[in-house]
């Protein structure tokens, strides 16, 4: 355990403190406690940036389950380090802004500081570990506790229905990941990520390789809210905003970035994850800036530019993951494909962060978030349209914000992915830079949509629940203000980060690409010429200041009217069909008859033992060495036959329970002619015993009724029961030949010979049972004993107050 | 002996089987019991009959029966003893609380 | 069960048959380990003696001249082989390994004497009053 190892378990161990803050020391803001923890981390991993901007890696060993190749090693580079920060960072600015969101007066905060520390622990985990099952793992519990916190006002339904949907969605792609995960393990032999990609040649050649990527990529597009998985994120928007900021905005729905940043080293150079990653991105980037558009709740627009911005930062992943193609190509062309997918990870954090804490503060003040009530509340919330104001003007890409220069150098990208000559991309390159500038459109259009339709036009009171509108409270205040500062200050000097975040976590998406001692030499500038990039900008302001000026002609199409996604309707059916069919599907078998049961369970017996004994031709059933069977013999076997031929046709209750009795007695007998005494002494016994128990309780019970069975039910059963019969009859007959012809030494040999030397005993049936297997006969003695307790609670244990059942 | 046992027991597990599809309680309790002569029954036959002296060693025989299914069918009487006296108990009062003995009656509802 | 047993023939033949089954009962339960017996045959004769007390002279008689809470001696019947099994492991072997010897007895001459004794005496207590217990329960219920 070192340092590193606490860094990434301290939260889950604040979780356990935090009940006991907030009982006992009510009067202070719980948040103030876990405050400090985030602050701390955060500090710590800024001291990491020296060691790994020069290219350093720090791994720390811990053995979890060696032998499965599991181990919790804590491994830090560029990207783990960026991804740290980020969780560190962005979580001491949500739960400072969650002090003054959630009151501490209505506010169950114990649960929702638990379920955030709880979060922000597995999320360090997925980021910091090395090994696949450690981060599964971590990956599952940010899942859960995703959930908890989506459910965190859990008497609503759409809260409900926002934890459920997400969690059903996440969870699914986790467990195809597990699976992708173990494939790769049967490929290469080791769950470690280091190693993984030192083999990726020989994961490339495998037969598996193709479904391995697929399961990995469904967990990794499932939580990173990739199309056509993009619809629990929108419903995620029930939870209290500041989640809505930490993880449906900055860290969590990254997960799946991360891990697809994470093994570009190991899948990427294959055609097949550069075209499914750049698809899939740019599919979700242009179906959620569409989607965003016509939104008119303000996180759910926030929700929707969330979905369409990971679409970016995926695709431009995917374009990417090209320079492992060719391993000694022009590195540039491809590498501003990834510098503007880190780049933008940082930007999108920041700008989106101080949105959400926006939107989080106009629906705390005004009581609402639908954008057909608010308008016109620059004057009375100054600072908050100020923040919104550079949170979207960064994200729609105007200068000088920082937002501006990922969304240049995401166009550069894009357009140098018609110049690949590699994967056919010459017939239909074309089309991914006309996607990004469509995207790029409607992101802009929903940019402006949402800050005029807020804070300009008329402020209408009468539209809101609330009596007073006025600005935030300082405290609510500070963190917007905060991450929209960064968003200027990186903005004008992007190059801050440039060599001590960036370039590090370009290295480490893209190991082997660079040469020891060699860097990527990031040089990010506002100004490049007049180059297509820019007119590509330009086209995007005008087209999106016509299509808002033209506003009001589309504002009554059905195009704008509708909000639903067409994909949360397939979700809803397929929810709802898969939960009426198994009903429907167990109500077919559980029809509550033992019967029925009887049927289904004896049927299965036949057909398979038919079926075992048919394909191994029944081998066994010849040269039986059978004993002789004496005389008498006879006499006992067809008094015994003829008692238990004659019960079902019984229908008097003292009859019945006579001829059971008789057959069990004849039971004994046979024991006997079997030269088994204890067993005959205790079948005898046992069986008086059982009739005097018989007769007590159907004493009780009701005079038996002639029952009158249809004959085809009666035929149904008569073959069941017949054929259950035969089958019975020839396994005990291959059973038995079989232990002859294969001449086995019997286990039993050693009890014979041993009894008398090792336990003084000449009775071997008592010995085995009170010696040799004397805990057997003691924990069967215990059912026995369990079995008479729970008949005496039966009858004797009554429900207070009428009747029991 | 072993294939006049194998059918006897055979008839035995039939017409057990047959009594477990009756809609009658008492019915399915004889049911249990005469299956658990069945399964006694066919442990001692698997592992050949009469094939030499009770396993007592004060007999000195050359050879004795397998003591093994001995011992096991023995805790099995016990323990097939309690299991039946608990369907006893639980029939009983089923009928107690339900007034009736006919498992057609006793199904749950369908929503179950 | 509950309705007054008046007869005279079962009564008196039971007082007999009591006597010769308790006695061979208690024989099968100790000499279990060398001949056919042991704590679960014993067990079950026994029940069967009691039952026939119960049987010919109806519950609540024999209920004031058997005393015994059959539940406790269950739990008994439990802790026996539980704590036989603990002394072999104070004697260094593992757990429920049973010892045994030989010893001179005047009167009596050479007896056996094992641990497999109190193990067999708890399987009888738990057999007994297994059985006693779910048979009276039911009868009890009788009301």
């Amino acid at each position: 355990m070192t340092l590193l190892h606490w860094a990434v378990l301290s939260p889950f161990i604040a979780a356990i403190l935090i009940p006991f803050l907030y009982k006992y020391l009510k009067r202070i803001h719980t948040g103030w406690f876990v405050f400090i923890l985030p602050l701390v981390l955060f500090i710590y991993f800024l001291s990491f940036i020296p060691r790994t901007s020069s290219g350093e890696a720090i791994l720390n060993n811990l053995d979890w389950v060696p032998s499965l190749g599991i181990n919790f090693n804590v491994y830090v580079d560029g990207l783990s380090l960026l991804f740290a920060l980020l969780i560190t960072g962005i979580g001491a600015l949500v739960v400072l802004y969650s002090i003054y969101y959630l009151s501490k007066r209505k506010e169950k905060l114990n649960n929702f500081y638990v379920y955030l520390l709880m979060f922000m622990g597995a999320m360090l985990g997925v980021v910091l570990s090395d090994n696949l099952i450690v981060i599964y793992v971590f990956w599952e519990v940010t899942s859960i506790a995703s959930s908890l916190l989506i459910s965190y006002w859990y008497t609503r339904e759409k809260s409900i229905y926002g934890a459920q949907k997400s969690m059903y969605i996440t969870v699914f792609g986790g467990l195809s990941m597990l699976a992708g995960f173990s494939l790769l393990y049967i490929i290469a032999g080791t769950f470690s990520i280091r190693e993984l990609v030192a083999n990726a040649d020989i994961i490339m050649a495998s037969s598996l390789f193709i479904p391995a990527m697929i399961l990995v990529l469904l967990g990794a597009f499932t939580k990173s809210a990739q199309f056509p998985f993009h619809i629990w994120l929108p419903d995620a928007m029930e939870a209290p905003t500041p989640v809505s900021a930490y993880l449906h905005s900055a860290t969590m729905v990254k997960a799946g970035i991360y891990l697809v940043a994470r093994l570009t080293g190991v899948f990427g150079g294959a055609p097949e994850w550069f075209w499914i990653i750049t698809a899939a991105g740019l599919i979700t980037l242009i179906w959620g800036s569409i989607s965003a558009v016509r939104q008119k709740d303000l996180k759910g627009i926030l929700a929707y530019s969330t979905v369409s911005q990971l679409g970016l930062i995926m695709s431009l992943l995917g374009a990417g993951s090209a320079a492992f193609y060719f391993q000694d190509g022009d590195s540039a062309l491809y590498m501003t494909a990834i510098l503007a997918a880190v780049f933008h990870l940082i930007n999108h954090a920041t700008f989106k962060g101080s949105l959400f804490m926006a939107v989080g503060i106009v629906d705390h003040e005004t009581g609402t978030r639908d954008i057909r009530k608010l308008g016109g509340l620059m004057t009375i919330m100054p600072v908050t349209a100020t923040i919104s104001l550079i949170g979207l003007a960064s994200m729609a890409g105007l200068p000088p914000f920082n937002g501006f220069l990922s969304k240049e150098l995401f166009l550069t990208g894009m357009l140098n992915v018609t110049e690949y000559g590699i994967f056919n991309l010459e017939a239909f390159g074309f089309i991914i830079p006309i996607i990004a500038f469509i995207a790029s459109v409607f992101t802009f259009l929903y940019c402006i949509l949402m800050f005029s339709k807020t804070f300009m036009g008329k402020f209408d009171i009468s539209k809101l629940k609330v009596k007073h509108v006025h600005e935030a409270p300082a405290g609510m205040l500070i963190s917007p203000v905060i991450l929209a500062v960064l968003v200027i200050v990186f903005g004008l000097f992007p190059n801050l980060l440039a060599y001590s975040i960036i370039e590090p976590a370009m290295a480490a998406i893209a190991p082997g690409i660079l040469s020891p001692g060699e860097f990527f030499d990031v040089h990010i500038t506002h100004w490049h010429g007049f180059s297509a990039e820019l007119f590509m900008t330009i086209g995007i302001i005008v087209l999106g200041v016509l299509l808002f000026m033209t506003f009001k002609k589309w504002e009554n199409t059905a195009f704008y009217r509708g909000e639903k996604d067409l994909f949360n309707a397939a979700y809803d059916y397929g929810y709802d069909g898969l939960i009426k069919g198994s009903q429907g599907l167990t109500r077919i078998q559980m029809t509550g008859r033992l019967r029925d049961y009887f049927i289904y369970m004896c049927t299965f017996i036949i057909l398979i033992m038919g079926y075992t004994m048919y394909r191994y031709n029944l081998p066994l059933i010849q040269n039986l060495d059978l004993s002789p069977i004496p005389i008498y013999t006879w006499l006992v076997i067809s008094v015994f036959v003829g008692s238990i031929l004659t019960i079902p046709f019984l229908n008097n209750r003292i009859a019945i329970i006579i001829t059971t009795g008789v057959s069990g007695f004849l039971v004994a007998l046979l024991f006997v002619l079997f030269r088994a005494p204890d067993l005959a002494l205790t079948q005898l016994l046992i069986e008086t015993v059982s009739v005097v128990l018989f007769m007590l309780v159907f004493y009780h019970l009701p005079k038996l009724k002639k029952v009158k069975t249809p004959p085809r039910m009666k035929t149904i059963k008569l073959v069941i029961s017949i054929g259950f019969g035969l089958m019975i009859t020839l396994g005990s007959l291959s059973a038995f030949s079989m232990g002859q012809e294969a001449n086995y030494e019997s286990i039993s040999e050693y009890y014979t010979e041993n009894s008398k030397e090792k336990a003084g005993g000449y009775n071997i049936v008592n010995v085995i049972l009170v010696d040799f297997r004397g805990l057997d006969t003691m924990l069967e003695v215990l059912v026995v004993s369990l079995a008479v307790l729970t008949v005496v609670s039966l009858i004797r244990l009554r429900f207070k107050g009428g009747e029991d059942v | 002996m072993e294939l006049l046992m194998s059918i006897v027991i055979g008839i035995i597990f039939s017409v057990s089987i047959y009594l477990f599809m009756s809609k009658n309680l008492l019915r399915v309790a004889v049911a249990t019991l005469l299956l658990s002569h069945g399964v006694h029954l066919l442990l001692v036959t698997m592992s050949g009959l009469q094939r030499g002296a009770s396993p007592i060693l004060s007999f000195d025989a050359e050879a004795y029966t397998d003591p093994l299914p001995h011992a096991l069918v023995l805790t099995a009487i016990v323990i097939s003893f309690a299991v039946t006296a608990l369907l006893l108990v639980m029939s009983y009062r089923t009928y107690k609380v339900h007034k009736t003995d006919d498992l057609e009656k006793l199904r749950g509802s369908a929503d179950e | 069960m509950m309705k007054k047993p008046n007869n005279m023939m079962l009564q008196t033949l039971a007082r007999l048959i009591i006597l010769v089954v308790l006695s061979f009962s208690i024989y099968l339960m100790l000499a279990g380990h060398n001949s056919p017996g042991g704590g679960f045959i014993g067990g079950l004769m026994t029940a069967s003696a009691i039952l026939i007390l119960y049987l010919s002279f109806g519950l609540n008689p024999i209920k004031k001249v058997i005393r015994f809470d059959f539940i406790k001696i269950i739990g008994i019947g439990l802790l026996l082989p539980g704590v036989t099994g603990l002394v072999s492991i104070f004697l260094g072997d593992s757990y429920l390994k049973q010892y045994f010897d030989y010893f001179q007895i005047p009167l009596i001459g050479e007896v056996e004497l094992t641990t497999a004794l109190p193990f067999d005496l708890g399987v009888y207590f738990v057999v007994l009053a297994s059985a006693l217990t779910i048979i009276l329960t039911i009868a009890e219920d009788d009301k």
